[in-house]
């Protein structure tokens, strides 16, 4: 009747497990009754969970992601406390097998469920805005991919208290990851976790390559799109190109587990080398997903903290478009070892280290953008300053490990794992950070704490290099990644200034939250009144913060590369804003709940397969698929709102510009 | 717009106006939704060619095993291609028939483009019948594993496809030939000429190929 589930599967004698899931469960509900008491579920509901709204599910996305940093964090500060604690005579305070699903799960959560909804979030509330357009193609499409992330993230950390996590490592390579050497459920978790979440993936990627491509405000032509906006189109036309790749890989890694077959088993004519090759196809693309999106927001605030237009856009999208492009020739580079051949090899390579000169094209269009400029040094751009200081360095280990016999050395050593926690924090992590803080004024209409945001931004920075740079020493001496424990006790000090490096990155998102509770609570000192608080240059900040549920009240009209900015200077010279426009009613999505209904029957759908509970499965599948008949068969997809209300609040909102323009022309 | 507006004013780009695309502003949805599903579709198609490459990886793996010249018959996939192929023109026909707005015509050829494909999942059954039965089934060989993933992750988009066309067809008969219905089966009809061609591309690589001499 319940397949593999019995009472086994609830890790009672664990108390490490135990007490984290009973404190989340505790949390969970203390947060929903107080929602409840509150008399806040109907704004929850219609605001958030069933919203079509492009901004709220970008909030959404961000959310989970903070939410997930937290799990993801608490598995590196165990794994670096573990490595600090067993060495030598010491067995520290993991056994291998809890060890080996902390790891696992470390990497699955960062990237799938902290990277890649941070990214999407800023996607999703960005891109619309700076493209001048009112939601996105398919706005409840994109309510079902954000509901379809929750669920996979949803379901990994299920694992923690129901049965068990993979123990395979981030991505789950055979023969390990086989039916023969992981019986258990934790890989199964695994896989269907991430094909949950990869749906929702790859819809918001059809969804936000079309919005680009076709929904632009009048005039917007390519090459006036914001760089964000090209970065993201970038990004998304790699996930179309590569996540149907790993589902893919997943699927047949599945069939091995679930049904017998024989793609990666040791027998059977299987080839597990062809699975690293099909995930990496997806895994190499998958680092310019996230890069690529933080590329973009370190644009946007290059520009508008140094008051000039970005360095070189066209060379940037060219740049941008070239590493979407060789990402795709790359792959083999994360397993040099396979015995691919020499020339083979070599290519790949060669590969690797061209992919390097777009990056460093963009490098210095970000320091000629800031060169002249009149910088302003706020929290933003103190993240772009330490990108660039630690991302040209992460990027050098790169090239190293790029050439194959370096990389015969060093292949799965500390040194790799320093090496892409370098690009990754330096990288993307900063950037998510910088766009946080950057767009935050606009979510929610007042400014974060700048004291305390620059604060975080020396955590991550010191942090950071305390955790990571001895990794680079001790990989160099030999030491391989994944080690429950150490021997050679010469390497103690280094592990513990690693371990003091995670403490200080764990004080940094510490004050995070500190910062955005300060924040909230002296929210009335630092309202964004004007929706421009930074003086910017895209079309976000043309309309008020937080946006109306509309964005724009009539589509801006385009002129020139930098759309709000030549318009504002317009108005600041000509002390006036353009005339008033014709103001008509305007169609909007309406909610639906299709998303969460959908979300939860693949959730019970993934729960009963992994737990082997077929009659659950199909009953999940024959809901979800209910619920889209259910979805199809509505008339209703819009509702209007009166021209009235539209031309009220425009006319509010341009007396509250024409205020602000109106004092920036008396001061200059 | 006022002319005023148009001169970059202080720090900006000194781009020309020459705009290119997009100054009409965002594409109504007849063009939006086909659009996005043409890019749904090409994502399938990536997901196909990652089986395909799967496939040429894995043809020779038969672990002493039967073959593909063994096992594959020509005459009864020659049969299949006609069927599916066939059911696509079919499609084709319930297309046309739609945009005259004939509820008896598009309800009649879309009622054949269903029986076709259901012709064409019965011979696929029947074929994956018969080699399981004779002891080649996927769990015998990498081979085989990935032929069956590769032909079955086909059929299995064909009877998606097959359970789409039911529901359109009754989305069809209750709320006639409205917008939103015709962009839906216009998007049915991008679907199922899709998966003919992955399966002219199957039926290239894997059973002519296969049986080559």
């Amino acid at each position: 009747m319940l397949g593999k589930l019995t009472w086994d599967a609830i890790p009672f004698d664990e108390p490490i497990p135990l007490l984290t899931s009973a404190v989340v469960i505790l949390a969970i509900l203390g947060i929903a009754a107080w929602v409840w008491r509150k008399g806040w579920w109907p704004y929850v509901w219609n605001e958030y969970i069933t919203s079509t709204d492009h901004k709220h599910i970008g909030i959404m996305y961000i959310v989970l992601a903070l939410l997930m940093l937290a799990r993801g964090f608490a598995d590196a500060i165990m794994m670096r406390a573990q490595q600090s604690l067993a060495i030598g005579a010491s067995q520290g305070y993991l056994p291998p097998e809890h060890y080996n699903q902390i790891f696992s799960a470390h990497g699955t959560i960062m990237i799938f469920f902290v990277a890649m909804p941070f990214v999407i979030g800023f996607m999703n509330f960005v891109v619309p805005l700076q493209l001048g357009v009112r939601d996105v193609a398919f706005p409840t499409m994109n309510n079902v991919s954000f509901w379809l992330t929750a669920s996979g993230a949803l379901l990994v950390n299920l694992s923690l208290f129901i049965g068990e996590f993979a123990r395979t490592g981030w991505l789950a390579f055979p023969p390990l990851s086989e039916l023969e050497f992981s019986p258990g459920v934790g890989v199964d978790y695994y896989l269907v976790a991430l094909q949950i979440s990869g749906v929702g993936t790859v819809l918001t990627a059809v969804n936000f390559v079309t919005t680009i491509l076709k929904t632009r405000a009048p005039g917007m032509s390519y090459m006036r799109m914001p760089i964000f906006c090209w970065t993201s189109l970038a990004s998304n036309l790699l996930i179309l190109a590569a996540f149907p790749v790993l589902t893919v890989s997943l699927a047949l890694l599945m069939l091995d587990r679930y049904l017998g077959f024989h793609f990666f088993t040791n027998d059977g004519g299987g080839n597990s080398m062809l699975y690293m090759n099909l995930i990496w196809i997806w895994g190499h693309p998958e680092v310019y997903i996230l890069v690529l999106p933080a590329f973009g927001i370190f644009s946007e605030v290059a520009a508008t903290f140094s008051g000039k237009p970005l360095f070189g856009y066209r060379s940037m999208v060219f740049a941008t478009l070239a590493i979407c492009i060789i990402s795709f020739m790359v792959w083999l580079h994360h397993f040099f070892t396979m015995g691919a051949g020499a020339n083979i090899n070599a290519i790949f390579g060669i590969a690797s280290m061209i992919i390097g000169v777009p990056t460093g094209v963009k490098i210095y269009n970000w320091l000629f953008t800031m060169y002249g400029g009149r910088v302003r040094f706020t929290v933003p751009m103190y993240y772009l300053i330490g990108f660039m200081l630690t991302f040209v360095l992460g990027g050098l280990t790169g090239v190293l490990l790029a050439i194959p016999p370096v990389d015969f050395v060093v292949h799965n050593s500390l040194f790799l794992v320093a090496h892409f926690h370098h690009v990754i924090i330096g990288g993307v992590v900063f950037a998510i950070m910088a766009g946080y803080t950057y767009w935050f004024p606009k979510a929610f209409g007042f400014m974060l704490d700048e004291r305390l945001g620059k604060a975080i931004f020396w955590c991550w920075f010191i942090g950071f290099h305390l955790a990571f740079m001895p990794l680079y020493v001790l990989g160099l001496w030999g030491g391989t990644r994944r080690m429950q424990h150490i021997s050679d006790p010469t390497w103690a000090p280094w592990l513990n200034v690693a371990l003091v490096g995670a403490v200080i990155i764990g004080l940094g998102i510490a004050l995070t939250v500190v910062q955005l509770l300060y924040s909230i609570k002296t929210r009335d000192q630092r309202r964004d009144i004007t929706g421009d608080p930074w003086d910017g240059r895209t079309l976000e900040w043309l309309t008020l913060s937080p946006p109306p549920h509309y964005n724009f009240a009539v589509l801006p009209d385009v002129h020139g590369e930098e759309a709000y900015w030549t318009r504002k200077q317009t108005a600041i010279k000509e002390d006036r804003l353009i005339d008033e426009p014709d103001y008509k009613p305007i169609e909007m999505p309406i909610n639906s709940p299709t998303g969460v209904i959908c979300a939860f029957f693949a959730s019970v759908c993934g729960f009963a397969v992994i737990w082997h509970i077929w009659w659950l499965a199909i009953l999940g599948l024959i809901g979800a698929f209910a619920i889209f008949v259910w979805y199809a068969w509505q008339d209703e997809h819009e509702h209007v709102i009166p021209v009235e209300e539209v031309r009220a609040n425009a006319r509010e909102r341009r007396r509250i510009r024409m205020e602000h323009l109106h004092e920036l022309s008396q001061s200059t | 717009m006022t002319a005023a507006e148009a001169p970059a004013i202080g720090l900006t780009h000194g781009g020309s106006e020459d705009t290119g695309l997009g100054h009409r502003g965002p594409e109504s949805k007849s063009i939006v939704v086909p659009y996005g599903f043409w890019l749904f579709v090409l994502s399938d198609i990536v997901l196909f060619s990652a089986l395909f490459a799967t496939y040429a990886t894995l043809a020779d793996a038969t672990d002493g095993g039967p073959t593909s010249y063994e096992l594959f018959d020509r005459t009864l996939v020659a049969i299949e291609t006609m069927a599916l192929l066939l059911s696509s023109f079919v499609c084709g026909l319930a297309m046309i028939a739609a945009k005259r707005g004939s509820m008896m015509w598009t309800q009649v050829w879309l009622v054949l483009t269903g029986l076709l494909g259901v012709v064409f999942i019965y011979i696929e059954m029947h074929e994956f019948a018969g080699m399981i039965a004779e002891g080649a089934g996927p769990q015998r060989s990498a081979f085989l594993s990935s032929f069956f993933t590769l032909v079955g992750c086909h059929g299995a988009h064909v009877t998606a496809g097959l359970m789409w066309l039911g529901t359109m067809m009754a989305q069809i008969w209750t709320k006639g030939f409205k917008e939103h219905i015709m962009r839906r089966l216009l998007c049915f009809s991008v679907f199922w000429h899709a998966l003919d061609i992955i399966w002219v591309a199957i039926f290239t690589i894997v059973y002519l190929i296969g049986t080559l001499p």
